[in-house]
């Protein structure tokens, strides 16, 4: 079992990693072109800009960019507000789907607007294919080009370069990046078995002779997004557990690499805008080493047999089977809990809130850290809050002007970066606390005592992180529910978006030193200690204690 | 104000490439390479009905089928779920004493762990090679068919999901009663 378990994510991180490289390349050509107006990039660029009109054109600065992005992302929840909400009148609903209730609508277009996907409802019950595609898919391209387009914004802008135009990037985020990579990925998925239908509910009459209703869709074209945005939302209920989300090995195999592999690319873009591979590289190693950790532990967890069983005659030879699909193979789930979280993509393919209690700890550090290898590109610029805090840290200890990139950083930027990370803590926190001690949380567990409280914890973890994925036993489609985690979603997405732009106009505001001897390296492997040092203390101590009131405590209490 | 302009507009240009472009797109790669299973993988009978699909776990009870997996949605097509249950809960645990009982597992004779542990989706059409073996006593005593009759219909049914990446074979529960009954009305 130990060799399967080495080989399957050997062949499923090593593998994407190495693809992620050309990706990584074709992104920086796509979203950063050397010659914008020759060539390829030039078409393109008549294309975008005859989309977008004049204000195309033009250089924005950080705010301008910033404005631009904030504005678009207000359509998008518009317009997929009015598309929920009208669904009952619009085409395109074979099934009669009927009106959704208002603060469930206001939490789903918050949710997929912030590339989160948290759902409060089961897809194959509430929305109609036109919600479902119009609604939802479409804000997971969209979502998903805003982020890319905020890191080549924030790499432009360290390189020294002009920050760029919101509205061209985010076309060129949409159109070359997420597009051609979701027509190979979904055609895959349709060869492999996925519905892809416009047809309804299919009826069966059983060999029992029982009616069995079928809930089928446009599944394939909606899976492919929905993984490489990082986002997460399943066209069904138990998403990628569902056979028609999943109906494979291979499918699951192709899915697991679209979580992880454009995150990944993100990395070689920046380092490619920025001019700098060698940084680049030093950060991809911390963050795999920080992914490979934790799936580690997670399928080291997982082995242990389910604890309900213990005093049954039942087998207790594979490891906990309870919310897990057989056709992936066992190691699969523990895999996935970890690689949905350590990247805000938050689509299950096992059941989080059935692993065993230290598993089930993973995918939560993950979404705490948020940044190894992150959302599409906000993974990065999460990275690069904790790279200026480690950068400032290091720069003290031994008694230097800290530089980053030759720009100087000082205590504002160091602010504004700490303000960002700190944010993310008291929304998990703090929002646990409120709903633990009221009846807006208490009354809507699925699991009693330590358990209980780790469907809580997960809860805002998922929604401040942008994961969205849930220990989904929480009876979590309430109002108070709905319109927190709603609220928590908007700031934890926008929050970290807009303070590292900040940063970056004022650190672009200073004359830029040419690095010399006496400069902090960022490219070897002190560097790599003091970023896993910084993220370790920075990121994870904030939330030792809550974890050892929900997970750990379960595991002590519970397995022998 | 031309801020919402360059929104509108875009908003409008990705709708129609990602949204209808890409669907269409995908709904035709669908129907020229994979119509069947771009339907949902539905079986049919030869006079049209729809038996099920065989992605999608249906519901055995009677001794003379294999049983699936349990699901903590009674296997419900359209509202699929797990128990989202933790593996430390005793509503698991009670649940698995009906499971052993329904069996008549014994120490001697375990239950093979997944037909006590729900799917992740309660769709989950597979068992494995063991489960399938392991309910086969039964169903050779309820169609008289002899023991290892069963066990090679289990055997050339079973296949491994992911080739060497994988350890052990599965069986796909409804295909498999299905060339159950064939041979049931072989004889």
């Amino acid at each position: 079992m130990f060799a399967y378990s080495i080989l399957f994510v050997v062949f499923i991180v090593g593998g994407t990693a190495l693809l992620s490289w050309p990706l990584g390349r074709y992104m920086k050509w796509a979203m950063d072109p050397d010659a914008p107006d020759v060539g390829a990039a030039g078409r393109f660029n008549v294309i975008f800009q005859a989309f977008g009109g004049s204000i195309t054109r033009a250089q924005q600065d950080w705010q301008r960019y910033l404005i631009a992005m904030l504005i678009f992302n207000l359509m998008m929840f518009v317009v997929s507000f009015g598309i929920m909400a009208l669904q009952q009148y619009l085409p395109l609903n074979p099934d009669g789907m009927g009106a959704a209730e208002g603060s469930l609508i206001f939490n789903t277009a918050t949710s997929f607007t912030s590339n989160t996907n948290l759902q409060h409802y089961s897809g194959e019950s509430t929305w109609s294919y036109m919600s479902q595609l119009g609604a939802l898919m479409w804000l997971q391209f969209v979502s998903a080009a805003t982020g890319i387009a905020a890191l080549t914004a924030l790499a432009r802008g360290l390189a020294g370069k002009g920050m760029g135009n919101f509205f061209v990037d985010v076309q060129r985020a949409s159109f070359l990046v997420l597009l051609p990579v979701a027509l190979v990925v979904a055609s895959a998925m349709v060869i492999g078995g996925m519905p892809m239908t416009f047809q309804g509910s299919a009826v069966a009459t059983t060999l029992e002779g029982v009616q069995q209703t079928i809930a089928r869709g446009p599944v394939a074209a909606f899976v492919a997004i929905k993984q490489l945005g990082t986002n997460g939302g399943g066209f069904f209920g138990p998403n990628s557990t569902h056979p028609f989300e999943n109906p494979n090995f291979w499918t699951n195999a192709i899915e697991l690499i679209s979580i992880i592999i454009i995150p990944m690319a993100c990395v070689w873009m920046f380092g490619r805008i920025i001019g700098r591979m060698r940084h680049a590289t030093v950060v991809f190693g911390v963050m795999l080493a920080l992914v490979l950790t934790r799936t580690a532990f997670a399928v080291y967890f997982e082995t242990a047999p389910t604890q309900a069983f213990a005093q049954l005659p039942i087998e207790q030879t594979v490891g906990n089977l309870e919310g897990k699909e057989l056709r992936f193979g066992t190691t699969s789930g523990p895999t996935w809990a970890v690689l949905t979280t350590s990247t805000s993509n938050g689509s299950v393919g096992a059941m989080h809130d059935s692993l065993n209690p230290l598993a089930g700890l993973m995918p939560m550090i993950g979404m705490w850290l948020n940044e190894d290898f992150g959302g599409v590109g906000v993974g990065m610029i999460n990275m690069f809050l904790y790279i200026l805090v480690g950068v400032f840290i290091a720069g003290m200890m031994v008694g230097r002007t800290p530089e980053y990139l030759g720009w100087r950083v000082e205590a504002r930027e160091v602010k504004l970066a700490l303000l960002a990370l700190l944010t993310h803590g008291l929304f998990i926190l703090g929002g646990t606390a409120i709903f633990a001690a009221t009846p807006w949380g208490q009354d809507t567990l699925n699991n009693i005592g330590p358990h209980g409280f780790s469907e809580m914890l997960y809860e805002f973890s998922s929604a401040s992180a942008n994961n969205g994925s849930g220990f989904e036993g929480l009876g979590d489609n309430t109002v108070p529910w709905n319109v927190a985690t709603g609220i928590v979603m908007l700031l934890a997405r926008f929050i970290p978006i807009i303070l590292p732009l900040a940063i970056v106009g004022s650190l672009m505001t200073k004359r830029r030193t040419a690095e010399s001897a006496g400069t902090l390296g960022v490219e070897d492997g002190t560097f790599a200690g003091m970023l896993v040092a910084t993220i370790l203390v920075v990121g994870a101590l904030t939330f030792f204690p809550a974890a050892t009131l929900g997970p750990v405590a379960e595991h002590l209490i519970y397995m022998n | 104000m031309e801020l919402f302009i360059a929104s509108i507009r875009l908003v409008v240009a990705s709708i129609l490439i990602c949204v209808v472009g890409y669907a269409t797109v995908i709904w035709g790669v669908g129907q020229v390479i994979n119509p069947e299973a771009a339907a949902g993988s539905l079986i049919t009978r030869p006079d049209g009905t729809v038996v099920g699909s065989r992605l999608i776990a249906q519901k055995f009870t009677q001794p003379k089928y294999f049983w699936p997996r349990p699901s903590a949605v009674d296997y419900n097509g359209a509202g699929a779920g797990g128990s989202n249950k933790s593996p430390t809960s005793t509503d698991l645990t009670d649940r698995a004493r009906e499971i052993v009982a329904q069996y008549g597992a014994t120490a001697e004779n375990p239950l093979p762990p997944e037909l006590a542990a729900a799917s992740g989706g309660g769709l989950d059409p597979h068992i494995s090679e063991e489960a399938a073996l392991y309910q086969a006593p039964r169903i050779a005593t309820a169609r008289s068919l002899s023991q290892s009759q069963v066990e090679t219909l289990v055997k050339d049914n079973a296949f491994a999901p992911g080739g060497f990446l994988t350890p052990g074979r599965l069986v796909n529960v409804l295909e498999l009663n299905l060339a159950l009954d064939q041979v049931g009305t072989a004889q």
